[in-house]
């Protein structure tokens, strides 16, 4: 697989994009077949400690948390806001392009007020899947491991 | 404190707590005063987070930064993190290594009993200036508490007071303790949130047992946990503590069907794509799949399926608490039991499928409240009056335990209260 930069930069503006209108179907469907998603606190990863705020090993396990998000989760209303920055592609190995791209979400609540939620560091491994770029492992790597109230819509 | 006194308590039996006690400056400062420098325990950390001699740990009693650290000999010391000298913060890191703790500000240097063992020009330079002769480092030491532990899990307090740990913790709450920590542990990491509530609004959330399965709605969706299974509530004898327990598969669908008359109640995990999410592998004989020990003020030992920790109640003012969970498996557990309790901390933490609620939910309490302080809550599930043991968890009597030994600590109790 070649890297092609517009396609990775298309695919991480999406991303931001679906989560933003709260299209977690859809966002979902931006990663393979066989996929992980991670929300790693740093101190845990400073320390090589192996426990995730959210730990999706399996894409199944994903897709139960957007369920449980959808059917039982209760969670403070608001809207988010996914700003991120330049992606730095850092190779490709094996049809696997390595890619790392910082982060902040913001959220705002239903009367307008914005507070910076979280910042922090994707570092992601991308695939090519049925001609379409696709996530084959997301770890959120989270500066901001003191969560203001809870996490509960995807970063 | 002006105003406060045993008259705040409209009722005797705690099942009134006016809004005040949540929202009131002077409160929160006898709180740190009278409970968390006075005769509580509080957990400090596991012994497991500093095995070797030298590793240290920053953590906190109320608002009051300690750290703890272990000696050359593997006694384990806790003292006041703040130099006797002018008051600042000696170790600035959280955690590491060290042979003595140097404060930044003008090099004081202490031992990792605490004890102050040297201060630079001390003699003065070219023989002026210096500390008198007669200045005694033996009484300018870090500020020791008294530690104690059990099985690993290591408290401290600030008071000489303090009734013995054991006596503390009395022989429910210990044998929970003990059961939990019944073999040694291994840290699998840690996770923090910051809720804009008051502390104690976190505090009594863990004695809560009315909100669990309705607030959380994914135990009950996912048939992890209902209000229909076996279990209840258990304090120690002064009420302070509780144990909230339930074990599993004690119910059926239909019987949680007919009580929560919600056909979204469902007997098995199918609706799940990964059933391990939910699934309960016994890690002894007993069939407990959920244990929470609530020990006052400020820690809760929890169990819920696989997921094992021990959260910190952080206090961080009036109006912001921080959660500090430490995640825990068992030294001895295989490769793949641990990978099973890593997806069941899924379940727990500030993006826990069966936790995230409690976060949003005080924070209502605390920002509707605050306007009002001489309304009240009203805590009568489960019955008012006599504060006991339940053996069912449709119950907030253990809240007013909690509220009972507060009230003793801060000097507020009323004649005749219910204890």
């Amino acid at each position: 697989m070649s890297v092609d930069r517009a396609a990775i930069g298309d695919l991480y503006a999406e991303y931001g994009a679906l989560l933003d209108a709260g299209d977690y179907d859809a966002w979902v469907g931006l990663f393979a077949a066989t996929s992980s998603y991670y929300v790693v606190p740093r101190e845990n990863e400073v320390q090589g400690l192996p426990a995730a705020l959210v730990f999706c090993d399996s894409r199944a396990v994903l897709e139960d948390r957007i369920q449980a998000l959808r059917e039982a989760n209760k969670y403070n209303i608001h809207h988010d806001r996914h700003l991120i920055g330049l992606l730095r592609i850092l190779g490709e190995d094996g049809g696997i392009v390595t890619v790392e791209a910082p982060f902040a979400v913001y959220q705002t609540d239903q009367e307008g007020a914005t507070h910076l939620f979280a910042t922090g560091l994707y570092r992601d491994r991308l695939v090519s899947e049925g001609g379409r770029l696709k996530i084959r492992e997301k770890r959120v790597l989270l500066d901001t491991f003191a969560v203001p109230t809870l996490l509960a819509t995807p970063l | 404190m002006a105003g406060i006194d045993a008259a705040i308590w409209p009722a005797l039996d705690y099942s009134r707590v006016p809004y005040r006690l949540y929202h009131d400056a002077d409160i929160y400062e006898r709180e740190q005063e009278r409970i968390f420098r006075g005769p509580a325990w509080n957990y400090l950390l596991l012994d497991a987070e500093i095995p070797n001699p030298g590793d240290f740990r920053a953590t906190v009693v109320g608002e009051t930064p300690v750290i703890v650290n272990r000696d050359r000999d593997g006694g384990v010391h806790a003292f006041v993190n703040r130099c006797a000298h002018r008051g600042a913060l000696v170790r600035r890191e959280l955690s590491g290594n060290a042979t003595e703790h140097v404060c930044l500000y003008h090099q004081w240097c202490y031992g990792l009993n605490g004890g102050l063992t040297a201060i630079p020009f001390r003699r003065g330079v070219r023989g002026k200036g210096g500390l008198d002769p007669g200045f005694d480092m033996g009484e300018h030491g870090l500020r020791r508490l008294r530690v104690g532990s059990v099985n690993g899990a290591v408290f401290g307090t600030m008071s000489d007071a303090a009734e013995p740990l054991e006596d503390y913790l009395g022989a429910p709450v210990l044998g929970h303790i003990r059961r939990l920590l019944d073999r040694p542990v291994r840290v699998l990491g840690y996770n923090r949130q910051r809720i804009r509530a008051n502390w104690k609004l976190y505090a009594e959330n863990t004695r809560d047992n009315y909100h669990a399965s309705l607030l959380h709605e994914f135990l009950v969706t996912f048939g992890l946990d209902r209000a229909t299974q076996v279990g209840g509530v258990k304090m120690d004898a002064r009420h302070r503590h509780n144990i909230t327990w339930a074990e599993a598969e004690s119910d059926t669908a239909e019987i949680a069907r007919g009580a929560y008359n919600n056909a979204r109640v469902r007997n098995d995990y199918l609706s799940l794509r990964e059933p391990a999410l939910v699934a309960f592998l016994p890690d002894r004989e007993d069939r407990l799949n959920i244990a929470v020990t609530s020990v006052f003020p400020s820690s809760v030992f929890v169990q819920i399926s696989n997921s094992l920790a021990v959260r910190q109640i952080r206090p961080r003012g009036l109006d912001e608490v921080e959660v500090y969970q430490t995640m825990l498996g068992y030294a001895d557990d295989p490769p793949e039991m641990t990978l099973h309790r890593l997806r069941q901390a899924n379940l727990v933490g500030p993006a826990g499928l069966v936790s995230m609620e409690d976060g949003e939910a005080i924070e209502l309490v605390h920002h509707a409240s605050k306007p009002d302080a001489d309304r009240a809550t009203v805590i009568e599930l489960g019955g008012a009056g006599v504060i006991s043991d339940r053996d069912y968890r449709v119950t907030d009597v253990p809240l007013r335990g909690f509220w009972s030994y507060y009230a003793e600590l801060l000097g507020i109790e009323p004649a005749g209260a219910i204890r």
